[in-house]
């Protein structure tokens, strides 16, 4: 799956944790989740369960570490997909 | 000075009425909220039947956002947030906005019995399967007991005291007079005082162990809940939530709001399970003192009740109840001022009873009317031996309500018994 592909599929699931001030169009690769976005950091979790669903794949505690920006999560789900 | 403390808002979910204006229509005309419950059938209770409020998809999203929805499983977070924010938008205060500071002065002490069973439930079956990581982050903010003041505050932005107290089925009426003291003593200025009671197999199958509630009408729902009733046998299980905003009066003047009524004091205590009480069952020595201290710090007499809104049950303990009421307030037959119990139509709301039971006491000194008591026409001869059976009225009457009395009693031999006067 290309990044583009993966962004397509991942952008909705990120959408759907924004507070009410960010659009979905503010979405960018080097989006930092938390920090720029302001996502609350207890939802991170549950983007990774919704991620995991969607893709089909898991997370480990340390790809969880690494997941900052919107650019990490597609990469890590690109690693993820490879080795399935 | 003692500051006076006066109710401001009402907020209410119950099984007959979600909101005030439906459920101030569910009270006049004596609707029942007690339906059939399928669940409970498939389950094999005994009891069948139960009291459940009915809340649309769209209603939810009045209160919640989709994200807040999301693997969302706690129905006490739902109605006692629908009930809190109704309370608040009726007393005419605005939530915080998030970029402004939070509202120091505003409180809230919101009951529960327990919170999100059927997430725990959720959870618990993800935990055994070894799959803890699947909780996400929902689990813990809608099983921990203060989940429905921790919502209530994020969506409102108090900056108070933020809280939930648990004292069975006394909870609702004690969360009043925790509001109420803390206003009294000048630390808040504002507090939304409330329960909410869950509903459900998780939360009722206890209760239908214990064989407390009624299997003797699961074929005739609305006729199950007896309160005062020689046929009572049993309570009906229900839910739901109530809210009132009280107000220092200095504050409800200064701001112009409506005032419902005030509060003029109460008392909280315990049987200590000594004597007749017991863990299930109420010392009638602590009954009697709780009224009496709570009429003592309302600085009223027993001859000033005019009405008092009973915890009366449908169990084999109302004639008892009756007869402390009779002894605290001295008075009985034809001196006994009006009762009833709400109840006959929403089932016992537990955690939720006290604070939807004190709504509908507001509702009747604000409107001026008793509102009927359902399914006592064949009164318990020992209440009649009590009291007249006009003091029980079964159709709705029209009546001023100076003073009102409400108490509720709660497994533990705990009390809690409250004093409004119309404003």
């Amino acid at each position: 799956m290309t990044s583009e592909e993966i962004f397509t599929q991942l952008s909705p699931i990120i959408t759907l944790y924004l507070p009410e001030d960010v659009t979905k169009d503010q979405i960018e690769l080097q989006s930092d989740l938390t920090a720029q976005l302001n996502i609350n950091s207890a939802h991170l979790v549950d983007i990774v369960l919704d991620v995991e669903d969607a893709f089909d794949i898991e997370f480990a505690n340390e790809d969880m570490e690494k997941m900052r920006t919107v650019a990490d999560a597609i990469q890590i789900i690109q690693k993820k997909l490879e080795s399935k | 000075m003692k500051k006076r403390v006066v109710i401001t808002g009402l907020g209410v979910v119950a099984p007959n009425g979600v909101g005030v204006p439906e459920f101030l229509e569910a009270i006049r005309k004596g609707t029942s909220g007690i339906t059939f419950q399928p669940k409970l059938e498939a389950l094999g209770f005994s009891c069948q039947v139960g009291g459940v409020p009915i809340i649309s998809e769209d209603k939810k999203r009045e209160y919640f956002t989709e994200l807040q929805l999301r693997n969302f499983n706690s129905n006490g977070i739902l109605y006692g947030v629908m009930a809190g924010m109704e309370a608040l938008a009726d007393a005419g205060i605005s939530a915080a906005k998030n970029d402004e500071q939070a509202l120091w002065d505003l409180g809230i002490v919101f009951g529960v019995a327990t919170s999100g069973v059927e997430k725990f439930r959720e959870s618990i079956y993800k935990l055994d399967d070894k799959k803890v990581r699947r909780l996400g982050s929902t689990a813990v903010v809608q099983t921990m007991a203060s989940g429905v003041s921790a919502y209530l505050s994020g969506m409102i932005g108090a900056g108070n005291s933020v809280t939930t107290n648990s004292a069975a089925c006394a909870t609702g009426t004690e969360a009043i007079l925790m509001g109420y003291d803390r206003i009294v003593s000048g630390k808040a200025t504002q507090m939304l005082c409330g329960s909410t009671g869950e509903d459900g197999p998780y939360i009722w199958g206890g209760f239908d162990a214990m064989k407390v509630i009624t299997y003797k009408h699961n074929d005739e729902p609305t006729k199950a809940s007896r309160p005062l009733s020689a046929t009572a046998s049993g309570f009906v299980p229900g839910s739901g939530a109530g809210a009132m905003m009280l107000e220092s009066l200095e504050s409800a003047e200064k701001r112009g709001a409506t005032i419902y009524a005030e509060v003029l004091g109460g008392s909280v205590n315990s049987g200590g399970q000594r004597n007749d009480g017991s863990m299930t069952a109420p010392n009638s020595q602590a009954v009697k003192r709780c009224i009496s201290e709570a009429l003592a710090e309302a600085k009223i007499q027993g001859s000033d009740v005019d009405y008092i809104n009973g915890h009366l049950t449908a169990t084999v303990k109302d004639p008892l109840e009756i007869e402390n009421w009779c002894e605290a307030l001295g008075r009985r037959g034809t001196n006994f001022p009006f009762i009833n119990s709400l109840k006959a139509m929403t089932g016992h709301c537990l955690a939720g009873s006290g604070s939807v039971e004190a709504v509908s006491t507001i509702l009747q000194m604000r409107h001026s009317f008793v509102f009927p008591n359902v399914n006592c026409e064949d009164l318990h001869p020992e209440i009649t031996k009590l009291i007249d059976t006009e003091c029980i009225p079964l159709s709705c009457i029209k009546a001023d309500i100076n003073i009102a009395v409400k108490a509720s009693f709660g497994f533990g031999d705990v009390n809690a018994c409250v004093i409004f006067k119309k404003n």
